[in-house]
């Protein structure tokens, strides 16, 4: 599963460094709201996982300045919405340092959260709000589809020497896939063809990765051949995979959950525009999520993003 | 304004009551009658550091009218018993992190002056390679984990840096330099309780120029007793006159060593006046000028060289920095400033 996933790869990463220690409300021994750090307070202590009051801000600050001085900080936000409290410390700080120290110093940090919508958590905790993260240089930005992604990747964000966001999808703690006994790490930057296709490009990333699979196996049985890139990181952003996907199909839709407004998959679309335009059949179209915030009723949440449905529509539409 | 008088430890009965606030403290415990005494190689050192800080700045508002620094340019004239006081009360491989008016604190720590005025002129020889400047200036050589633009943006950095030497295990202290302005800002109460909590070897340095910008601390604090906020969290809260380096440096040291010993942070108030506005362009009008008049008489230059008393080997100290920054200007001007070729190379495939 994928919250074991990511358990196991914070096990690995503290087990190899002693300097790697986690903080965050609640994640020792009460394991974390979604349990991904559950149990690792009884193999590495309570020095080691830090429970911190509700101070967003200065806990995330705190992780900056542990990492200049050498430690490896792992902070938990419990949802990417509360992430809103702590901008100045991740914008001003974390992501300015080594540029503005002139490379005297780095930041090693690691910023875990989860957003999305689908759980009835209404407008404060069903966000999606990477591409914040997105426009800043300085951050790197991971956000894993499945277990084997998140396990992979969660390892080299704690490994390496910048800061990192890392965000889970509430939907997918719970959802199975492959992951081998054996250490492995994942590159960061590295786009992956969930599914090779000839006829349409999706790229997508986090849980609409899911979706998208979905909708390329029920377009199968129409005879379309869809090509699925779980981007996995958005910064540093893989264009090699986008663009060479794109010129093969030459047709491309990106799909979100976060608002299309100032999505990521605007800047996307114009990167391919700007650099395969000649390859393309048409325009690059964005499925993503409605401009509002996300409402609690069931029947509204679901249409405030993108279903299989509108993914297989906008496919159809296409060809 | 009155202040309240229960703060835990206090150096100075009489401090002044030049600040507007009345007298500050009168409870002393018994041990505190007697200060340590502080050698005169100490003494000199803080000299040394109090007046390179002063020429250092009058150096740059020089380089400033010049048009040879741009940006801002907040100068710390009249607060260099603070940094010079913490600074020599800790040691080399302990960590700083400074302040928007923070190039006493990295005077103080001991950098290279001529790398210091390479990076406030945007040289390629600076610190920063001439892409900080005044406001992020830093030095990792000297655990200066930098100045900051933002205001209270370094407070829970310092206190992360704490708890970085926690869990490294070495028993290293971090001055965390901020002001009566940034105390009012959500992450020092934030901070606070997470050094306490957690016992982190953390000196909170609060520095009451008494002006935020241009507003005055008692407009911007419910309780001008800035220092009685560390016994609310559990924590001393200790007030000293900020013009006098050795009180400085003598509530830094007791500090220090409470840190060192695991017994966690420490709240320093340390009083002074600055002598200008908030930045160079700001003649700070808005100050009370016969206030500004009394802070001066106690200069910290003035108060340290009563201290010290030996006019001879003053003098030698200050042609010494005399000429270091001599030296510095020198080099600063006739370094390179950073290729745009490179810059432009470097950011191409971010």
């Amino acid at each position: 599963m994928y919250r074991e996933a990511l358990n196991r790869a914070l096990y690995e990463e503290m087990k190899r460094d002693p300097l790697v220690f986690i903080m965050g409300e609640g994640i020792a021994e009460f394991g974390g709201t979604y349990k991904v750090t559950d149990g690792l307070w009884k193999e590495f202590g309570l020095e080691r996982l830090i429970d911190t009051p509700i101070a967003e801000a200065s806990f995330t600050g705190m992780a900056v300045g542990a990492a200049l001085v050498g430690a490896r900080p792992v902070i938990e936000h419990l949802f990417v919405d509360f992430t809103m409290l702590v901008m100045d410390q991740i914008v001003n700080q974390a992501a300015k340092y080594k540029f503005m120290s002139g490379d005297q110093g780095t930041v090693p940090m690691v910023m875990r959260t989860q957003g999305g919508a689908g759980n009835g958590l209404a407008a404060q905790h069903s966000q999606s709000l990477e591409a914040l993260f997105y426009h800043i240089p300085g951050l790197k930005l991971i956000m894993p589809a499945t277990p084997y992604d998140a396990c992979g990747l969660l390892k080299s964000a704690i490994r390496d020497d910048e800061p990192v966001i890392f965000i889970e999808h509430k939907l997918l703690y719970m959802t199975k896939g492959e992951v081998p006994d054996e250490e492995y790490l994942l590159p960061i930057g590295k786009a992956d063809i969930k599914r090779a296709g000839e006829d349409v490009t999706l790229i997508t990333y986090s849980a609409m990765t899911l979706k998208c699979l979905e909708a390329a196996e029920a377009l199968e049985k129409e005879g379309i051949s869809v090509e699925v890139v779980d981007l996995r990181t958005l910064t540093p952003l893989d264009k090699e995979t986008v663009l060479a996907s794109a010129r093969k199909t030459g047709r491309v839709i990106i799909v979100h959950e976060a608002c299309k407004r100032g999505g990521i998959g605007g800047d996307i679309a114009s990167m391919i525009m700007e650099e395969a335009y000649d390859d393309l059949d048409g325009p690059v179209i964005r499925i993503a999520g409605k401009n509002t915030p996300i409402p609690y009723n069931l029947n509204i949440e679901k249409v405030s993003i993108p279903s299989v449905e509108e993914i297989v529509a906008g496919v159809l539409a296409m060809v | 304004m009155e202040r309240r008088v229960d703060i835990e430890v206090v150096y100075t009965t009489k401090l002044f009551n030049v600040t507007g606030v009345k007298e500050m403290v009168k409870k002393e415990p018994a041990k505190k009658d007697k200060l340590p005494v502080v050698a005169e190689k100490t003494l000199l050192e803080m000299y040394k550091k109090i007046y390179a800080t002063r020429r250092f700045e009058l150096t740059c508002i020089d380089l400033y009218r010049q048009g040879l620094i741009r940006g801002f340019l907040h100068p710390y004239l009249g607060e260099e018993a603070i940094a010079a006081g913490a600074c020599t009360a800790i040691n080399a491989d302990d960590y700083i992190i400074s302040t928007h008016r923070g190039h006493g604190h990295c005077v103080s720590k001991g950098t290279d002056l001529k790398l210091m005025i390479a990076e406030i002129m945007g040289r390629e020889t600076g610190l920063c390679k001439g892409r900080g400047g005044s406001m992020h200036i830093s030095c990792k050589e000297d655990n200066n984990l930098g100045a900051n633009g933002i205001v209270g943006g370094g407070i829970p950095i310092g206190t992360g840096a704490g708890m970085g030497i926690k869990i490294r295990g070495t028993s290293q202290v971090v001055v965390t330099f901020f002001s009566d302005g940034a105390s009012n800002n959500g992450v020092f109460a934030e901070s606070i309780n997470l050094a306490s909590i957690y016992k982190l070897p953390v000196i909170f340095m609060l520095e009451n120029n008494h002006y935020a910008v241009g507003t005055k601390v008692e407009f911007s604090s419910g309780d001008c007793n800035l220092a009685g906020r560390g016994p609310a969290y559990g924590i001393p809260g200790v007030c000293v006159d900020g013009n006098d380096a050795v009180a400085v440096y003598n509530a830094t040291k007791e500090a220090a060593e409470r840190a060192r010993k695991g017994e966690g942070p420490t709240l320093i108030e340390a009083n002074t006046y600055r002598h200008g506005g908030h930045h160079v362009n700001d003649p700070g009008l808005y100050m009370d000028q016969e206030l500004l008049k009394q802070w001066k008489e106690r200069d910290p230059m003035i108060v340290l060289q009563g201290k010290i008393q030996d006019e001879a080997k003053i003098k030698k100290i200050e042609e010494q920095i005399d000429g270091e920054l001599e030296e510095a200007v020198a080099f600063a001007k006739s370094s390179p400033e950073p290729s745009v070729d490179e810059f432009l190379q470097s950011v191409i495939n971010e």
